[in-house]
C-alpha cells in the first residue's frame, strides 16, 4: 500500500512538534493540517484537539511528529518517537527534514495488541508484500539490508546498487502531496454537491474528502501566531483582512436594508394584488409589456435577496450574490443614463425629433403604398384588389398620423417621467424603450396582422382546393389525406375559386411580403433590446470577476506538478488548483431568467413566414402566444 | 532519460517520446510535436496577401492590405493560441491519478487530473479516422456505481497523434505503475 500525505506548504519550515490532521476513511492517506510546537502538555494538546473536533465536525487526531533539526535540540529524535506511546494510534507517521536536503523522510510506526511501537516488524511486513513480486529468495537478504541501513543512514551512498534500490524501494512507499492551504480552504471544488449526500451509497472521492476536512476545520486557523496561551501551533493564519472594518459595517447593516426591502415589497405586493390589476385586459397588457415583466422579476430578485435566512449552500450564496452585483451594476448603468439625458435637456431633444421622424416613416410608407399601387418593380397586380388594399391601408396611415398629432404635446412629458425610470436600471429604461418602439409601430403591426391573415387565408384555401383538384381531401379524424369523391358541380366551383385564388395570390403576397419585412425589421431592434436586457439579468458578473481575481475560489479540480527529486527520498508533488473555465463558469451560475431567446430554429421561423403565421417577438416559455 | 528510438505520428511527421522517472510510482510522457516551419506560416502568408493584393488591383481600396496584415496576425495568434499543440504530458502517479496535459504554443496549458478511483484501465483502442485505422491510448473511466461498466472513455495524445510503436512503450509503463498499487 502506498501512503499519501497531503502536507500544507506552510508547515514546511515550522518548529519540530506534533502533527494534528484527519486520516481519509476508505482511502490511505493523511491530511496534515497543523503542527503543534514542543513544548506541549500532552493533556492539553488531547483537550484542544478535542475542542476543535466538536466546533468543526471533522475527525482530528495526532498523526505523529514533526522535526526541523535546529542548534541545541538533539535527542529530539528518540523523545519524539516515544510520544507516541502517549498519543495511541494505529499508525504513526514521523516525519523529519534534514539540514542541507529539500525533501522529507518518513517513517510509519504501527502499532502491536500491546501498543508498542514496532516500526522494524512493519517495514519487513511492507517488504513481504512487495516480495510477492520478486520472488522469495531474496527476502532474506532484504531484512538483512534493512538493519544495517538504520545502523548506518549517513553511508548509504557508498553502499552496492542493490542496497540503493532496496532503499529506495521502501522510502516510496509514502508520497508527500504538498497544497496551499489557504487556496484549498477557500476553494469550491465542481460540480458542487448539495446537501449532504449519503456516504454509505456513493462515498466522495478522495480530493473532495481532502478539500472538505481542509476547509471545514477552520476552527483551528483562529489560534494565532502571537497568541500566549499554552499550544503554539504552525498553519495558514489570516494576516488580517483588507478595509475589514468596511466590510463588517457593511454585514451589520445588511440586516436593516433587508427589513426596509421586506416592508416595501409587502407593500408592493399588495399593490400588485389589488382586484383591479387582475381584470382580464389589464393582465393581458401587463403580461405583453416588458417593462411590466422586467418588473416581476426583478421583484422576484428582491423577494431572494431580503430572505432573513442565511444563505450556507454555495450555489445558493453565489446564486445571491450574482443578483446583487447584477442589480448593482444595473442601477449604476441606469444612473449614468439618466444624468446623460438629464443633463443637457437631451430629454426634449428626444421629444422634438420623434414627432418629425414618425411623421417621416408615416410619409415613407405611404409612398412605399402608392408604388404598391402602381406597378411595383414593373410586375402587373389585379388592379382591383390593388387598389381596394392600397386604400385601406392609406385610410389607417392617415388614423395613425392624426393619432400621434395629438400625441405630440404630451409626449415631452412622458419622456421625461420615463426616463426616471432609468433609476431603477438600465433593465427598465431598455424595457421601457422596447414597450415605447412596440406602441408607435403599432401601424406596422397592424399591416402585418392584415397581410398576414390575408396571405394565410389564401395559402389554406389554395392548399384545399388543390386537394379537391386532385380528388382528394383532408380526413381530420386520421390527420391525413384521403381520397375523396366529389359531384361535378363541386369540382367546377372548387375550380373555379382555385384559378380565382392562384391569379389574386401574387397581390396579396406583394403586400405580405412587403409589410413583414417592415415588421421583421421591428422584431429585429426589439429582439436586440430584449437580449441585451436579457444579458445585464442573468450575466454571473460576480461569479466571472471571482474566476478572474480569485481564479482558486472555483476549482475544476486539481494538477500535480512533481517537485523535487532527491535520491533517497519519498515523493514530492505540488498540488495546485485547477480554475474552472469560464465558459463554464458562465454556464453554470448564469441567473435562470425568462428566455426571449428565439425558441424556434431559423427553419421553423422561415416556414412560419412562409405560411402567413404570425411571429412575436416575445414568447415566454411560460405563457403560449396565441 | 531520453529515448533515442524515433517516433512518427499517424501522417508520418517526426515526433518525440520524453519518458522521464521520477519515482517507481511517478513517470511522466512528455510528446512533442516539431514546431510549426517557418515555410509553411509564408506560404500561408504569401496566399493571404496575393489574394489581398489581387482584391485591392481591382478595387484600389487599401483598407483590404490593412485588412489582410490584421487577418494574418490575428490568424496566427488564434493558432498558436488555440490550435497548435507544442506537447502534451501524461503524468502517471501510482494511487493517485493520471494527469493529462497539453501545452499549446503559445505557453496556455490544459490540465486534467483523474482520481485513481475512477480510472477503470488505461488500454489502446482502434478507431477509423478519415480513411485509414488508427490506433489511440486511452483512459477508461468506471462509475462509483456501477465498477465494472465503463462509463466514459478518454483518449490521450490526441492531438499528436502517435502510432502503435510509441503508445506500447506508454501502454507498458503505465500498467506496470498500474498494476503495483
Amino acid at each position: 500500500m502506498v501512503l499519501k500525505i497531503f502536507f500544507p506548504q506552510c508547515c514546511n519550515r515550522a518548529d519540530s512538534g506534533l502533527l494534528v490532521g484527519r486520516w481519509l476513511s476508505g482511502h490511505d492517506s493523511a491530511v496534515v493540517l497543523a503542527v503543534i510546537h514542543y513544548p506541549f502538555i500532552p493533556g492539553q494538546v488531547k483537550q484542544y484537539i478535542q475542542q476543535i473536533q466538536a466546533s468543526s465536525g471533522v475527525e482530528l487526531s495526532v498523526l505523529g511528529s514533526w522535526s526541523l533539526p535546529k542548534e541545541g535540540q538533539e535527542g529530539m529524535e528518540s523523545f519524539l518517537r516515544d510520544l507516541s506511546t502517549i498519543f495511541p494510534q494505529k499508525r504513526w507517521l514521523q516525519i523529519n527534514r534534514e539540514v542541507g536536503k529539500t525533501g522529507f523522510n518518513c517513517q510509519v510506526l504501527q502499532r502491536d495488541q500491546n501498543g508498542r511501537a514496532i516500526p522494524r516488524e512493519i517495514k519487513k511486513k511492507v517488504e513481504k508484500t512487495d516480495g510477492e513480486a520478486g520472488g522469495d529468495g531474496q527476502k532474506k537478504e532484504k531484512k538483512k539490508v534493512k538493519k544495517k541501513k538504520e545502523e548506518k543512514q549517513k553511508e548509504e551512498e557508498e553502499k552496492k546498487e542493490e542496497e540503493k534500490e532496496e532503499e529506495e524501494d521502501e522510502e516510496e512507499k509514502v508520497i508527500f502531496v504538498h497544497y496551499e492551504q489557504r487556496k484549498v480552504m477557500l476553494s469550491q471544488l465542481h460540480p458542487v454537491e448539495n446537501g449532504v449526500s449519503d456516504p454509505k451509497t456513493d462515498p466522495p472521492s478522495e480530493l473532495r474528502q481532502m478539500f472538505q476536512s481542509v476547509a471545514l476545520s477552520q476552527p483551528l486557523y483562529f489560534l494565532d501566531r502571537y497568541d500566549d496561551g499554552p499550544l503554539k501551533s504552525t498553519h495558514w493564519q489570516s494576516e488580517g483582512r483588507e478595509a475589514s472594518i468596511i466590510v463588517e459595517l457593511l454585514k451589520q447593516s445588511t440586516v436593516p436594508l433587508c427589513m426596509l426591502l421586506r416592508w416595501l415589497l409587502s407593500i408592493w405586493t399588495w399593490i400588485c394584488n389589488i382586484r383591479i390589476f387582475s381584470l382580464p385586459p389589464l393582465r393581458f397588457l401587463s403580461s405583453k409589456l416588458s417593462t411590466c415583466v422586467q418588473l416581476s422579476y426583478r421583484t422576484e430578485h428582491m423577494r431572494t435577496l431580503s430572505s432573513p435566512k442565511r444563505t450556507t449552500e454555495h450555489t445558493e450564496f453565489m446564486r445571491k450574490a450574482n443578483m446583487v452585483v447584477s442589480v448593482l451594476v444595473d442601477m449604476a448603468l441606469g444612473m449614468l443614463l439618466m444624468w446623460w439625458l438629464y443633463k443637457d435637456n437631451h430629454i426634449s431633444m428626444l421629444a422634438n425629433t420623434l414627432v418629425p421622424a414618425a411623421d417621416h416613416v408615416a410619409k415613407e410608407l405611404e409612398e412605399l403604398l402608392q408604388w404598391l399601387m402602381g406597378a411595383p418593380a414593373g410586375l402587373k397586380m389585379n388592379r382591383a384588389l390593388d387598389q381596394v388594399l392600397g386604400r385601406f391601408f392609406l385610410y389607417h396611415i392617415h388614423l395613425w398620423i392624426s393619432y400621434i398629432h395629438l400625441m405630440s404635446p404630451f409626449i415631452e412629458g412622458i419622456l421625461w417621467y420615463g426616463c426616471l425610470s432609468a433609476c431603477f436600471g438600465l433593465t427598465f429604461a431598455l424595457s421601457l424603450l422596447s414597450d415605447m418602439v412596440a406602441l408607435l409601430t403599432f401601424h406596422i403591426y397592424c399591416f402585418y396582422v392584415y397581410g398576414a391573415r390575408l396571405y394565410c387565408l389564401k395559402i389554406y384555401g389554395l392548399s384545399s382546393l388543390w386537394r379537391l383538384f386532385r380528388g382528394k381531401k383532408w380526413n381530420v379524424l386520421r390527420q391525413r389525406v384521403d381520397s375523396c369523391s366529389y359531384d361535378l358541380d363541386q369540382l367546377f366551383i372548387g375550380t373555379l375559386l382555385f384559378t380565382v385564388l392562384l391569379f389574386l395570390l401574387p397581390t396579396t403576397a406583394l403586400y405580405y411580403l412587403v409589410f413583414t419585412l417592415l415588421r421583421l425589421v421591428v422584431v429585429l431592434f426589439q429582439g436586440v433590446l430584449h437580449l441585451s436586457v436579457d444579458f445585464i439579468n442573468s450575466f454571473p458578473l460576480f461569479a466571472v470577476a471571482l474566476r478572474i481575481t480569485r481564479s482558486y475560489r472555483l476549482a475544476e479540480g486539481v494538477k500535480f506538478r512533481v517537485l523535487c527529486e532527491e535520491p533517497g527520498t519519498a515523493l514530492h508533488l505540488m498540488m495546485e488548483i485547477n480554475p474552472l473555465k469560464s465558459s463554464t463558469v458562465v454556464q453554470l451560475y448564469r441567473t435562470p431568467t425568462y428566455s426571449c431567446y428565439p425558441k424556434d430554429s431559423w427553419a421553423a421561423l422561415v416556414k412560419k413566414l412562409f405560411v402567413g403565421e404570425l411571429i412575436y417577438p416575445w414568447r415566454h416559455k411560460t405563457t403560449k402566444t396565441d | 532519460m531520453m529515448e533515442d528510438e524515433t517516433f512518427t505520428d499517424i501522417s508520418g511527421k517526426a515526433i518525440s517520446l520524453d519518458c522521464q522517472n521520477h519515482s517507481s510510482l511517478c513517470r511522466e510522457f512528455v510528446v512533442s510535436v516539431p514546431k510549426v516551419s517557418i515555410g509553411k506560416v509564408m506560404v500561408y502568408t504569401c496566399c493571404v496577401w496575393l489574394l489581398a493584393y489581387a482584391v485591392f488591383f481591382f478595387t484600389e481600396n487599401t483598407a483590404v492590405l490593412s485588412s489582410a496584415i490584421f487577418i494574418t496576425l490575428v490568424g496566427m495568434m488564434l493558432h498558436i493560441h488555440f490550435v497548435k499543440v507544442d506537447h502534451e504530458t501524461l503524468l502517471v502517479i501510482g494511487s493517485l491519478g493520471i494527469q493529462l496535459s497539453s501545452s499549446y504554443a503559445s505557453g496556455r496549458e490544459t490540465t486534467t487530473f483523474i482520481e485513481i478511483g475512477k480510472i477503470k484501465d488505461i488500454v489502446i483502442n482502434e478507431a477509423i479516422y478519415m480513411h485509414q485505422i488508427i490506433y489511440y491510448l486511452c483512459v477508461l473511466l468506471k462509475d462509483p456505481s456501477e465498477p465494472n461498466a465503463v462509463s466514459r472513455v478518454v483518449p490521450l495524445f490526441q492531438s499528436s497523434k502517435p502510432r502503435l510503436n510509441c503508445l506500447m512503450k506508454v501502454y507498458k509503463s503505465c500498467q506496470e505503475i498500474l498494476s503495483k498499487c
